[in-house]
């Protein structure tokens, strides 16, 4: 028993680990609020949500993201720093181009003067904005998280390959993309 | 090809890593930390515990005085005491506390000692105090996240104590802040800016519990020392595991109800709040449900209950037996009775709400769930009765608290069982029966844990013991002082007393309990002024307290009494010791004890 403990120790960095149990935790809230959902669906005055286009190019956007990410660390391994660095830009100018297209994705519903919030919003709508406002913060710290990635890269005074630090934000980075992909199928299936 | 060089890369790291740690932690003495990297910015676990758990005193103390605030309205409901006039000033004229002040003085009351006191103060002293101590390692696996989550509760303490000098008072709707109370600013001085206040509070809080738990999780199960298998842990750290487990899983369905509620107070969405008028005015709001709220809210409500409990029940278990000088009775049975309960808090969440309207039908499975807690709840309860029985006792303060835990466990649970049938909860729900239920369950019991653990660990925390006299005095008030006061409630409760009212003077049906409420208002005021005798005790003993002369001065078979009297930062000035057995080797082959790095001897058998 613990000759199999031990083996697993030196499988999984335990900063990784603390990343599974903290994704295992977002999940959770994710679960709160999309259960909410499922629960206010069921009840009166329950508007059908119309899914702008916006949201599609969004989508689209985070999962061009997810495989910058994963060419950056493919790109860390080989030791190719300039391309690295340059992914890791890429990646997180993809976050942020994410964000900023989820906000004109919600500029549309005002265009068409659906109301998410104050007087004569509907909990649908309003649904959509919180969940997706929520994960909008997520991406922001995945964000914020490749930003000091790439900091640190550019300004180290030592050289280093550790490969950890990346691979921590790029299963994060994958984690809050297949969450957005969840949203985006639930939303579109539970209208 | 790249696997393999990932792998090597791992394990160059993880040697550096340890090597690095080694040099840092093994000769701490040769360089000087300054004030504010030891004692403030500190990423050492111990120092981390002691933090929690000096601002945990600290709002015991505020919480505490709050309940005393209220039972001398409770108690003296026709008496004017000025100088609460002179020192509160509007919210107790003419001497009397008012409406508002009272509701805001039970509703900080419960949200200070559920959270700040019980749930950071516990789990966050003893987890950040025992784990690396207790399973051999140097440190937490992220010190600084530890000391995020730290600062995190600071923040929300800050927020939190803020909220209590607003113009229009703290929040007040009850530490379950159910909308739409206190959705409507219009419906309540207390739901004004003092809830926006509790909510951003809140929010901190879990963002501060999260970062511990996920911690203590990959601390518990990533840097156990050789031969440190999860069935040789002591049963401090499997209550604590459990414990982060239940805190990680459940704080963020809170944390997405707070979010929402903000949203419906702040932005005039409609999640919580149906069609309402306050006041002669018609809201905007449509649609929105109420229940939705209680449903997230006890779905962390409810595990929060076993998150305050699960550090109580495996601290007295270690206590019990390193004082029984026994083994502990039933070892995996203690493991999988917390698994169960573990896993049963996740099941219940809708006791809580069976007068909500809830379908009969439904509330039949949650009053079967519930009642299945009885079943590990007892196993526990036996288990610790027969590790007591025929035992050598030593009636130290953590032994005679931890005994005091086992009594009050039994009494309150006991209870549950009358509040988990959907049918009685009919009569019961609101009633003085439950504040004697939770009360003495998951209150006392667990701050009877709480006491236990500090009484036991002082040492290891401060190098000195805490002064016994004044131990037992504290110990036997508070144990007869808790009977005396949430005992007679039952029976109010039992006749249909309400809770949350200021006075009953003017209600026929409970004018005739004036008697008993005074009663208990004088015993809870004893009872407070001896919780201030510990406190003094606390402070008096790091200085003056009599010195700890030997590493092990309970002669307990835990590692963290391995460590040199005040351990530096790294805990053990050379290499981590291995583990051989179990923690419970005691009266094992006519030696008292022996301790876990023992090695196993040619004639005994592997545990």
């Amino acid at each position: 028993m613990s000759e199999a403990i031990s083996e697993q120790k030196r499988k999984i960095h335990p900063h990784k680990f603390t990343l599974w149990v903290a994704i295992g935790s977002i999940l959770m809230m994710f679960a709160g609020l999309t259960s909410a959902y499922i629960v206010k669906r069921s009840q009166a005055s329950w508007l059908m949500i119309e899914i702008p286009m916006m949201f599609w190019y969004s989508t689209a956007t985070i999962l061009a993201s997810s495989v910058t990410v994963q060419l950056a660390l493919k790109a860390l391994k080989k030791r190719e720093m300039i391309n690295y660095k340059r992914l890791l830009v890429v990646t997180a100018v993809l976050g942020v181009l994410f964000i900023v297209l989820q906000i004109a994705g919600f500029r549309q519903f005002a265009a068409q003067d659906i109301r998410l919030v104050g007087a004569g919003s509907n909990a649908s709508y309003s649904f959509l904005l919180a969940i997706s406002g929520l994960h909008g913060i997520h991406v922001l710290g995945g964000v914020v998280a490749l930003a000091v990635t790439v900091i640190r890269a550019l300004n180290s005074s030592t050289k280093s390959y550790s490969t950890v630090p990346l691979e921590i934000v790029a299963t994060y980075w994958h984690f809050v993309d297949a969450l957005w992909i969840y949203l985006f199928i639930f939303f579109t299936w539970m209208k | 090809m790249s696997s393999e060089t990932i792998s090597h890369g791992h394990a160059a790291e993880a040697s550096v890593h340890s090597h690095d740690s080694h040099e840092a932690h093994g000769h701490d003495h040769h360089h000087e930390e300054s004030f504010l990297t030891k004692y403030v910015f500190s990423t050492d676990h111990k120092m981390i515990g002691k933090q929690f758990l000096i601002t945990g005193i600290i709002w015991a103390i505020i919480g505490g005085l709050f309940s005393v605030l209220f039972r001398l309205q409770l108690g003296y409901p026709e008496t004017s005491f000025p100088v609460l006039e002179d020192l509160f000033g509007k919210w107790a004229a003419g001497g009397r506390i008012s409406n508002e002040f009272y509701y805001a003085l039970v509703t900080m009351h419960g949200t200070i000692l559920v959270f700040f006191v019980l749930t950071a103060g516990l789990s966050g002293t003893f987890a950040n105090i025992l784990i690396p101590l207790q399973i051999g390692a140097r440190d937490m696996a992220s010190g600084f996240l530890n000391m995020l989550s730290y600062w995190f509760f600071f923040l929300a303490s800050v927020v939190m104590f803020a909220s209590l000098f607003i113009q229009t008072g703290p929040a007040s709707g009850g530490w379950t802040v159910y909308p739409p109370l206190s959705a409507l600013g219009q419906a309540s001085e207390g739901s004004k800016l003092g809830m926006d206040f509790w909510l951003i509070s809140m929010a901190l809080f879990i963002v501060s519990s999260l970062l511990g738990g996920l911690n203590y999780i990959s601390t518990i199960l990533n840097l156990r020392t050789k031969g440190m298998s999860m069935t040789r842990m002591p049963l401090t750290m499997w209550a604590i595991f459990f414990t982060a487990v239940l805190g990680v899983l459940s704080f963020p369905v809170l944390l997405s109800g707070a979010v929402l509620l903000l949203f419906d107070r702040n932005l005039g969405t409609s999640f919580f709040l149906s069609e309402i008028v306050v006041k002669g005015e018609i809201l905007p709001n449509e649609g929105g449900s109420a229940i939705l709220f209680q449903h997230l809210f006890w779905f962390l409500g409810h595990p929060e209950v076993y998150i305050i409990l699960l550090p109580a029940l495996g601290m007295v278990s270690e206590i019990l037996s390193v004082n029984s000088r026994k083994p502990i009775f039933g070892y995996l049975a203690m493991v999988g009775s917390l698994f169960a309960i573990c896993i049963l808090a996740f099941l219940v969440w809708a006791h809580h709400m069976f007068v909500t309207g809830l379908n009969p039908f439904l509330g039949a499975f949650f009053v079967l769930l519930t009642l299945l807690i009885a079943v590990p709840s007892a196993i526990k309860v036996f288990n610790w009765l027969t590790t007591l029985w025929k035992g050598n006792i030593r009636f130290t303060p953590g032994m005679l608290f931890s005994i005091g835990f086992i009594s009050l466990f039994i009494s309150g649970g006991l209870t549950g069982i009358f509040l988990g049938n959907s049918t009685l909860d009919i009569h019961l729900h609101d009633t003085y029966f439950v504040v004697a239920h939770f009360h003495i369950v998951m209150g006392v019991a667990s701050f009877f844990g709480m006491f236990a653990g500090v009484y036991h660990w002082f040492p290891k925390m401060y190098g000195r013991f805490l002064n016994n006299t004044m131990a037992y005095i504290h110990f036997w008030v508070t144990m007869v002082g808790a009977y005396l006061i949430f005992w007679p409630m039952h029976y109010a409760g039992l006749a249909g007393m309400p809770r949350r009212y200021t006075d009953w003077s003017n209600w026929q049906s409970f004018n005739q309990f004036q008697d008993m409420n005074r009663f208990i208002s004088t015993v809870a005021m004893i009872v407070f002024a001896v919780q201030i005798l510990f406190v003094f005790n606390f402070f008096y003993s790091i200085f003056k307290g009599r010195k700890v002369t030997s590493t092990n001065p309970w002669g307990a078979n835990t590692l963290e009494w391995t460590t040199p009297i005040n351990p530096g930062h790294g805990n053990w000035p050379g290499d981590i010791p291995e583990v051989h057995r179990w923690p419970y080797d005691y009266g094992k082959d006519g030696r008292d004890f022996i301790p876990q790095v023992e090695p196993i001897g040619a004639d005994e058998s592997k545990h």
